[in-house]
C-alpha cells in the first residue's frame, strides 16, 4: 500500500495533539485498549476531555512535564493509504526535532490557533518547511469553534501566511487551508456543518488524494553504491553487483552510465530485485545493477547517467542545522556523510547565523550553538559529487558527526 | 515485448536498505530471531538484500525455555531450509548458574531474565549490533525509538540522548564496548507485517494460525495450560476454546485470542478489523504504563 509520511509540529496549546487523537478516532486506529488507557488516564488527572497527547507521548520524562520531547511516529491507514506521523515539539529549542521529522516527510501540517493568528512558531515551521523544500504544506486553522467559525478571520491568516510566502524563494510549494476545529471534528475527518463558506476538502480526504507523483522530486537519477555482493559460490563464481537505493529517477538496463569519483563509462546489463530481474528500476527501489565493463566500484561510489554529471568538487557551501550542545566553530573538523559516502571536513568559514525570531542574519558570527541555522563553507579531503539541496534533496543533503563523541552533530543542505 | 518495470515497495525498500548499511557499518552483526512473525518477516528482507549471496550474519535465540513447542519446531526448520547459523543460549543456564533469580508465582514469567543472557551472548560474541523486529507502533516507548539505536556496557538505552537520524543517513559509528540495536522495520505496522507474510507466502508457525486449545481466563487475558511453566491456580478452569496467536512470545506472557481465522487471508482481515492493539495480548506490557521503556533501560531488546 501507498505510504504517505507527514511531519507535524506544534505545541500542546494550538491542539497538536488534539488533532492526531481526532485522526486517529475518526479513522477507528486507535485501538479500544489504548483509547481506555487513555480514558482512565485523562480521568486521573482530572481532565473532562480526552487528553490525546498521552497516546503520543511515549517518555516517562514526557508525561511527567507533559510536554513533548522527542519525534515520536505515529502510524495510521485508511483502505486508501498508510500514513506516518513524524510529530515533534514547536518551540525554538526543538528545533532540530523539526528539522529531522521533516526530513523524512512529504508532507507538513503547520498548525495555526485560529484565535492567535500566524505567531513565531508559526514562521518557524514555516521556514523550515522551505529549508527542507517540503513541496505540500498544509495549514490547519484549529480551533475555529472559539472564533465563531468566522471566515473573515480565516481568510486573514491566510493572506498573513501568503505574506511570509512572498519572502521564500521556492516557488514550487503548494499551500493548502483548511479550517478545522479539532476538539469537535470539523473538517478533519467528517466534513464541518458549521463552515458552509468553505468548499474544500477535509484534511484526512486531502491526504488521501495527494497525488505521489506531485509531492516526490523528480530529477536526476543517483545510485548511490552501499555494497558490493560477491556469492563467491560455484553456481555465482563471477557474480558482482553493485547494491544501493536509487533517488531521484529510475535507471534501466542499457542506460549509459558513469562512475564516480573514477568517471569510469559502462553501460547497465542487469537490473535484479531478490531472484528476479527486471528492465528498469524506478526512484526508491533498493536494487543491485551489473554493468556491462568488469569496472572497479565500491562503497561510497556513485553512478549517474552519462550526461547527467553531478558538481564534483573538494569545496562547498551550505545551510545547516546545529543540533548539538557543543557549538560548531571555524576551522573545527569533522566527518561528514554524504548519503553513504563518508569524507572528513573542516569548517572554513561560519558566514551567518538566522536570528531566531526571523528578523534577519548576523553577519560573521564565531561560533553556531545548537538549533541555530547558518551559512557554512566546508572544505573535504576527498571530491564528494552532489547536487545542490534545492535540485536534489538526496544528493544535495549531509550530516556531520563529531569524531570525538561519534554523535551527530548537524545536518547540511547544500548550496 | 513489454518492459519489466520494477514496483516501489517504500517500507521494504527502506528495510533492505538498512540492511545493508548494517553489513557495511559493523564488523559483528547478529539478527535477534525469536521464531515469531516479525523476525520471520526480517530473514525474507535479509536474504533479498543480499541475494544471490547468503546472509551473512548469524542468528541468534534468546532460549527462555518457556516457548510454544511450535516456535521452536519452525526455527529449526527454517534454518536447515535457508542453510542459516543458528546460535541458541538458554536463560536456564543462568538460573541453573545463580547468575539471575527466577520469578514465582501468579504472574511468573522469564520475560526480563532474556535481557541477561542477551547481554550475555553479545559480550561473548563480541557482536556489535543486534537486529531485531521491533516496530515503533507496537508501543508508544518504541514509537521513540531510533533506527540505529546505540546502547552502552550494559545494554542501556539512554532514550533523552539519542541522535538525530535524518533523510536516509545512519550513522552507526559506536566506541568499544558499545553496540547498536537495529531495526529495519520500524516503520512497518502489524498489518504490514501481515500483508508482507501474504504477498511472500512466508511459512509461519501454526500457533498464529485458528486451533483448538485448553485455556483460562485470567484478568480478562486467555492463558495457555502448561503445568510445568505457567502458574494455574485450581479454581482458574481449564476450558478447550478456539483461539490463536497475535503475537508469540512466551507461553506464560503471551495471551492467546478467540479467532477462528485459520488462513494468512482471514488473519490479514482479522487485523483490518481489529479494535485490541497487538500489545494488548502481552501480559509483560500491562504490568505498568511504563513497562516497556523500563525494560528497554535495563538492555530489554
Amino acid at each position: 500500500m501507498e505510504v504517505l509520511k507527514i511531519a507535524t509540529a506544534g505545541s500542546v496549546d494550538d491542539g497538536k495533539s488534539t488533532l492526531i487523537g481526532r485522526l486517529l478516532y475518526d479513522t477507528k486506529s486507535l485501538t479500544m485498549d489504548k483509547l481506555k488507557a487513555i480514558e482512565e488516564k485523562s480521568k486521573q488527572r482530572g481532565f473532562d476531555y480526552l487528553d490525546f497527547s498521552l497516546a503520543t507521548d511515549g517518555l516517562i520524562a514526557e508525561r511527567e512535564q507533559g510536554i513533548t520531547i522527542d519525534v515520536a511516529h505515529i502510524y495510521f491507514s485508511t483502505p486508501a493509504k498508510s500514513f506516518i506521523i513524524a510529530d515533534s515539539p514547536g518551540h525554538v529549542e526543538y528545533t532540530r526535532n523539526m528539522v529531522t521529522g521533516a526530513s523524512n516527510s512529504q508532507v507538513s501540517i503547520i498548525l495555526v490557533d485560529a484565535r492567535n493568528g500566524v505567531v513565531e512558531q508559526t514562521c518557524r515551521h514555516f521556514f523550515i518547511n522551505n529549508l527542507l523544500k517540503i513541496k505540500e504544506v498544509i495549514v490547519a486553522v484549529n480551533k475555529m469553534d472559539l472564533v465563531n467559525f468566522s471566515e473573515e478571520k480565516f481568510q486573514s491568516i491566510k493572506n498573513e501566511i501568503y505574506y511570509l510566502a512572498t519572502k521564500s524563494d521556492f516557488e514550487s510549494q503548494k499551500i493548502t487551508f483548511i479550517p478545522i476545529s479539532a476538539l469537535n471534528g470539523d473538517n478533519v475527518v467528517k466534513k464541518s456543518t458549521e463552515m458552509s463558506w468553505y468548499q474544500g476538502e477535509t484534511l484526512l480526504h486531502y491526504l488521501e488524494n495527494i497525488d505521489p507523483t506531485q509531492i516526490n522530486e523528480n530529477t536526476k537519477a543517483r545510485f548511490p553504491v552501499q555494497t558490493v555482493i560477491r556469492p563467491k559460490t560455484a553456481e555465482y563464481h563471477d557474480f558482482r553487483a553493485y547494491a544501493g537505493k536509487i533517488y531521484g529517477d529510475s535507471f534501466s538496463i542499457g542506460d549509459p552510465i558513469l562512475v564516480l569519483p573514477s568517471l569510469t563509462k559502462s553501460t547497465i546489463k542487469n537490473i535484479y530485485f531478490f531472484d528476479q530481474e527486471f528492465d528498469t528500476a524506478l526512484s526508491g527501489s533498493s536494487v543491485s545493477i551489473t554493468l556491462t565493463d568488469d569496472v572497479n566500484v565500491s562503497r561510497g561510489d556513485m553512478i549517474v547517467k552519462i550526461d547527467e554529471i553531478p558538481t564534483i568538487s573538494k569545496d562547498l557551501e551550505a545551510t545547516i542545522c546545529w543540533m548539538d550542545k557543543e557549538p560548531l566553530q571555524n576551522s573545527q573538523k569533522y566527518l561528514l556523510k554524504h548519503g553513504v559516502n563518508d569524507v572528513q571536513a573542516k569548517i572554513t568559514h561560519l558566514s551567518t547565523i538566522l536570528k531566531t525570531d526571523f528578523s534577519g542574519i548576523e553577519e560573521n558570527p564565531t561560533v553556531l550553538t545548537l538549533n541555530q541555522i547558518g551559512d557554512i563553507q566546508l572544505k573535504v579531503n576527498k571530491p564528494l559529487f552532489f547536487d545542490t539541496y534545492k535540485k536534489h534533496k538526496y544528493n544535495g543533503a549531509f550530516i556531520l558527526i563529531n569524531p570525538k563523541t561519534n554523535n551527530t552533530v548537524g545536518v547540511g543542505f547544500i548550496k | 515485448m513489454s518492459k519489466k518495470i520494477l514496483e516501489v515497495n517504500a517500507l521494504e525498500s527502506e528495510a533492505i536498505y538498512i540492511f545493508r548499511e548494517v553489513v557495511v557499518q559493523f564488523e559483528r552483526p547478529v539478527l535477534l530471531f525469536s521464531g515469531g512473525k516479525d523476525s520471520i518477516t526480517l530473514v525474507r528482507l535479509a536474504q533479498k538484500a543480499f541475494y544471490p549471496a547468503k546472509i551473512p550474519f548469524p542468528l541468534l535465540h534468546i532460549d527462555t525455555g518457556h516457548n510454544f513447542p511450535e516456535t521452536i519446531e519452525f526455527r529449526d526448520k527454517l534454518v536447515r531450509d535457508l542453510g542459516l547459523e543458528l546460535i541458541v543460549r538458554k536463560v536456564q543456564d543462568n538460573i541453573d548458574n545463580g547468575k539471575v533469580k527466577e520469578e514465582k508465582g501468579r504472574y511468573a514469567s522469564r520475560n526480563i531474565l532474556q535481557t541477561e543472557t542477551l547481554l550475555d551472548a553479545i559480550e561473548e560474541f563480541d557482536f556489535d549490533a543486534c537486529i531485531g523486529g521491533a516496530r515503533r507502533d507496537e508501543e508508544k516507548a518504541r514509537a521513540k525509538e531510533r533506527i540505529f539505536s546505540v546502547r552502552d556496557d550494559f545494554g542501556q538505552w539512554d532514550e533523552k540522548n539519542q541522535r538525530p537520524e535524518l533523510f536516509d543517513m545512519l550513522n552507526g559509528r559506536i566506541e568499544l564496548g558499545q553496540n547498536v540495536r537495529v531495526f529495519p522495520i520500524s516503520n512497518w505496522t502489524e498489518l504490514d507485517v501481515w500483508s508482507y507474510i501474504k504477498k511472500e507466502q512466508l511459512e509461519i508457525p501454526s500457533i498464529y494460525f485458528a486451533h483448538k486449545r485448553k485455556t483460562f481466563v485470567r484478568d480478562g487475558f486467555i492463558w495457555s495450560v502448561n503445568d510445568e511453566f505457567v502458574y494455574r491456580d485450581e479454581y482458574e478452569e481449564i476450558i478447550e476454546r478456539i483461539v490463536r496467536f497475535r503475537t508469540v512470545g512466551d507461553m506464560s506472557c503471551t495471551a492467546a485470542v478467540i479467532s477462528d481465522a485459520s488462513t494468512i487471508e482471514k488473519v490479514v482481515e482479522e487485523i483490518k478489523d481489529s479494535s485490541i492493539s497487538e500489545r494488548g495480548a502481552r501480559i509483560d506490557d500491562s504490568r505498568s504504563e511504563a513497562a516497556m521503556e523500563k525494560r528497554k533501560q535495563q538492555g530489554y531488546f
